[in-house]
């Protein structure tokens, strides 16, 4: 019970000033079928610190973890260094345990972090603006599509390549309940918008001059997603799109089975009033000192219920500092090395595994992550090489096997994934 | 003599950093820019580039500073923050409760943080156990037993929520419900979820006492159908966002069930009767539960949250995968082979696995005994502060109530002040204040949510701040509340220059 600081006799004296004898008085209006019975309640009773330590410390020790052995998994996760000052930060009391900004002159810090990660990934993207964040890559690439559509008035979305399949799925739910059309392939003037993710699922870095001309054809929009956001720091930033959406949990954000991650969303500024989320915006206070607060909300769920733009409310604000002061420690240079340093470790992957007897490389392009072909199926391969300690990559259909190198990819790592790839292989 | 001059004269100008504690924190981008980051990453080797398009060489405009710089600017913001750690913060209908620390260090154990969501099974095996044993607690804690712990946050919670009833109506074959009951008081996410869905929403009105009335449902119900055919489903937080139980909640389901609907409840305020009530025995079919509101996971200054959804078993095969199932003793995911009637996915991966492990730790830390004494207290706390308030500000609602109550600004506006003066007055004497101007079903509310975690000795400081605004109110030292606050770092800000000229990055 350490986290009730109440007492019996402050319980008793509260009681007797607010006029009953027990406290299930208070509870009176509810009928007596929802209470629990007697002996109802079959989970065990409270913990002390030391004993929930050792459950949970037994469950993550059955977990195989990545710095355990070779990690070659992408996929839409990545497995990145984070400085120790960012996990610093977050933990911070006034961060951490603060809630949405919604009284600005307490939440200063909240927000003007806010309104430099809105700056940093308009300028990674390429785009005049961004929002304080979404769920995840996936989810937020469901609310480009909808944006789209209430920018177009239009009902079908159009996948232009490989989107990643959790993506896809999402947005296959998201559209499919409001009886819109998912498709592949070409936009036409009844589409909305074109997804286009850069790298794409398997690896290939995309060009977006040829989508930005069907697009303006077409009248849809151009979405571009983006799954690993280090790569921003060598590929073209995608400022011919209309909308950048995807997952930044590459900068800032430990791999944590999925999730919390990082969702952002950025667009052109005329789209502002169109945009789910919430946004921070710089002002006055009444003293004429610089300020910033949450603004623009008459597009959201709080104010115009059913109108809303989106029933987004809480987004992941922890994850948005951990990125903003990862990217703070990184900088102009430390990014765009840290982006050299991810295609380079790919490089030598490609070319160690290339050596590989029964291995041949698909891609003739990537940046951290690309396809190899085995002469087994692939989904066997990962099983005996996690057998092995190894975790190999994302097994795809068929024999084909995604594989990603990141600066954590030491050089052994590779040489240990090459021997034992042969063995299991031969 | 001159040297006294001299420091009289410096203790009135303000420098560059600040005065005092409070601390002048500049932009990133408004820093002179370092010739090397607050990282040292090796020297790349130069390798030929394989990318297949032009490289980005231009430069992206990102600020650049040392680890020092990064540190301080990031701790001097923090100091402009008021958090649950400063202090009370009554913010109703958001739980702001204590966010212990062990969830924080148990989260961060390699085993958990460094695992990746598409790992083969049998190297998580001890993830999925966390995931399993979370939705054995939430069933139970329900009353529900299908469990999916894929929503990101309670909004998405909601959504996947009201998906699983719209492929319910789906799967029947029936395709013309398109109504959803909500109360006008309902949290704004209600109505933007259900029309997400396509659904249309039918307010239901809030009568004198602050419920939905049998009569007042009815007359929803039945509005437009005279047996409800045309009703999906209704949506209802309870205890509702005035803090009372819906005391006709079994009746109101009885007939909404009759009629063929679903009833969805909002689980927002879920600490009211966590380890106490179970809404699964009051009628409930599906509702989400927010993690970082029961079950202690830090709001983070906004997220990330998590919303599992719980519901009935007939409503379990249609709602999202993924969910973790156990066959002999392995655990893996059910897929959409193992459920083909499910809705499918609604987030990347298996949801904020982060944010499951925090809140089981924080279930077992508390038990079962512990999680009922949790809504008991939480109740215990809100109805002493509405039984001493009650005489200083308008109660639109007599008690009991649940974990949070309602007062409003009626008799302070008389004299001007109002419930946004109020708020900003809190802000002044050292608190968060409680959540203002909402639910909407009257002018001027306060909500005000104490939560388990604060003592007797800390409820009654914050009554008698209350009670001397009131009191100055009372007196005609009205004045000062227009000016409040007037010691933070910042005084109350612009929003409508902020809206109508909106900048929303640095450029």
């Amino acid at each position: 019970m350490r986290y009730l600081p109440q007492t019996k006799n402050a319980r008793s004296a509260m009681l007797k000033d607010i006029g009953v004898s027990s406290v299930d008085e208070l509870f009176r209006d509810i009928p007596k079928q929802a209470f629990y019975k007697d002996g109802d309640n079959t989970l065990p009773n409270h913990k002390g610190e030391l004993e929930v330590e050792r459950i949970f410390g037994n469950f993550a020790n059955e977990n195989q973890a990545a710095p355990d052995g070779p990690f070659f998994l992408g996929a839409g996760v990545y497995y990145h260094h984070v400085p120790s000052t960012v996990d610093y930060i977050i933990q911070r009391s006034e961060y951490l345990t603060a809630y949405t900004p919604y009284q600005p002159e307490i939440a200063q810090g909240t927000l003007q972090m806010i309104f430099e990660f809105q700056t940093f990934v308009a300028q990674l993207t390429g785009q005049e603006v961004a929002n304080a964040s979404m769920y995840d890559g996936a989810t937020s690439c469901a609310e480009a599509a909808l944006m789209a559509m209430r920018v177009t008035k239009r009902n079908k979305v159009v996948l232009g390549n490989a989107l990643h399949p959790d993506y896809r799925e999402v947005l296959g739910s998201y559209m499919g309940n409001l009886g819109s059309d998912l498709a592949e392939g070409e936009p036409d003037d009844e589409t909305a918008c074109v997804i286009i993710q850069s790298p794409d699922f398997f690896g290939k870095p995309e060009a977006y001059e040829g989508w930005r001309k069907k697009c303006d054809e077409t009248g849809a929009l151009l979405v571009v997603v983006i799954n690993e956001i280090v790569s921003l720091g060598l590929l073209p930033a995608p400022s011919m799109a209309d909308i950048v959406c995807g997952e930044a949990q590459s900068v800032g954000l430990a791999m944590s089975f999925g999730g919390p991650h990082l969702g952002f969303f950025a667009c052109r500024e005329k789209f502002i009033r169109q945009m789910p989320g919430r946004l921070c915006g710089m002002t006055e206070d009444a003293d004429g000192k610089r300020g910033f607060v949450l603004t623009l909300s008459t597009r959201e769920q709080h104010i115009r219920r059913e109108k809303a733009t989106s029933n987004i409310c809480t987004n992941q604000g922890l994850c948005a500092l951990a990125f903003t002061v990862h990217m703070s420690l990184l900088g102009e240079d430390g990014f765009k090395r840290l982006a050299r340093l991810n295609h380079e470790a790919a490089i030598r992957l490609a070319d160690a595994l290339a050596k590989v007897p029964g291995v041949k490389v698909v891609n003739e392009s990537f940046f951290n992550e690309f396809v190899i072909e085995l002469t087994k199926p692939s989904k066997d391969v990962v099983q005996a090489l996690a057998d092995r300690g190894i975790i190999a990559g994302y097994a795809l259909e068929g024999n084909k096997l995604l594989v990603t190198a990141t600066e954590m990819t030491k050089e052994d790592d590779v040489e240990t994934f090459c021997e034992n790839l042969a063995e299991v292989l031969a | 003599m001159s040297a006294n001059a001299k420091v009289i004269e410096m203790t009135n100008m303000v420098s560059e950093d600040g005065q005092g504690l409070m601390y002048e924190e500049n932009l990133l981008w408004e820093k002179e820019r370092s010739d090397h980051p607050g990282v040292d990453l090796p020297e790349p080797e130069g390798a030929a580039l394989r990318i297949g398009v032009e490289a980005r060489d231009a430069d992206i405009g990102l600020p650049q500073v040392s680890e020092p710089q990064a540190l301080r600017h990031f701790v001097k913001m923090s100091t402009w923050n008021y958090s649950i750690d400063h202090g009370f913060f009554p913010l109703g209908s958001c739980t702001m409760k204590h966010n212990p620390r062990l969830n924080e260090k148990l989260a961060r154990l390699p085993g958990f943080a460094h695992i990746h969501p598409l790992q083969p099974a049998s190297t998580v095996q001890g993830a999925f156990k966390v995931m399993h044993e979370l939705q054995h607690w939430l069933a139970e804690l329900t009353g529900l037993p299908g469990v999916c712990l894929s929503p990101a946050a309670g909004a998405h919670g909601e959504l996947a929520g009201m998906m699983t009833i719209k492929r319910a109506h789906e799967h029947k074959g029936d395709t013309s419900r398109k109504i959803i009951l909500a109360p006008d008081s309902s949290h704004g996410t209600n109505p933007a979820t259900a029309v997400m869905c396509g659904f249309e929403v039918r307010a239901i009105p809030t009568k004198l006492d602050g419920r939905v009335t049998v009569d007042s449902f009815k007359e929803a119900l039945y509005a437009t159908c005279d047996k409800g055919s045309d009703i999906a489903g209704m949506m209802v937080t309870n205890p509702n966002t005035c803090g009372l139980f819906e005391r006709d909640i079994v009746e109101l389901a009885d007939l909404l069930h009759k009629a063929g609907g679903y009833f969805y409840c909002d689980g927002a305020n879920f600490n009211a009767l966590v380890g106490k009530v179970r809404p699964g025995d009051f009628g409930v079919d599906v509702m989400h539960i927010n993690l970082h509101k029961t079950f202690s996971t830090p709001h983070g200054g906004g997220g990330p949250g998590s919303g599992p959804i719980c519901c009935t078993e007939e409503l379990a095969q249609f709602m999202p995968v993924p969910t973790v199932i156990e066959e002999g003793g392995e655990f893996r995911l059910e897929t959409e082979e193992d459920r083909p009637k499910t809705l499918g996915r609604l987030k990347g991966f298996h949801g904020q696995f982060g944010m499951h492990v925090r809140a089981l730790a924080y279930m077992m830390s508390h038990g079962a005994d512990g999680l009922k004494q949790v809504s008991e207290d939480a109740v215990l706390n809100a109805n002493y502060i509405l039984s001493q308030l009650k005489n200083d500000y308008h109660v639109p609602y007599e008690g009991p109530c649940m974990h949070e109550c309602l007062i409003t600004d009626k008799h302070q506006k008389e004299a001007g002040v109002t419930t946004l003066d109020l708020a900003k007055a809190l802000c002044e004497h050292g608190y968060h204040p409680m959540t203002v101007y909402f639910p909407l079903v009257i002018p001027g509310t306060m909500l005000i949510e104490p939560t388990e975690t604060e003592s007797k000795d800390s409820i009654d400081r914050f009554i008698s701040v209350m009670k001397g605004f009131a009191a100055d109110v009372k007196a005609g030292d009205t004045e000062k509340f227009h000016g409040f606050p007037q010691s933070t770092p910042r005084r109350r800000l612009d929003e409508v220059k902020a809206a109508r000229n909106p900048v929303l990055r640095w450029s």
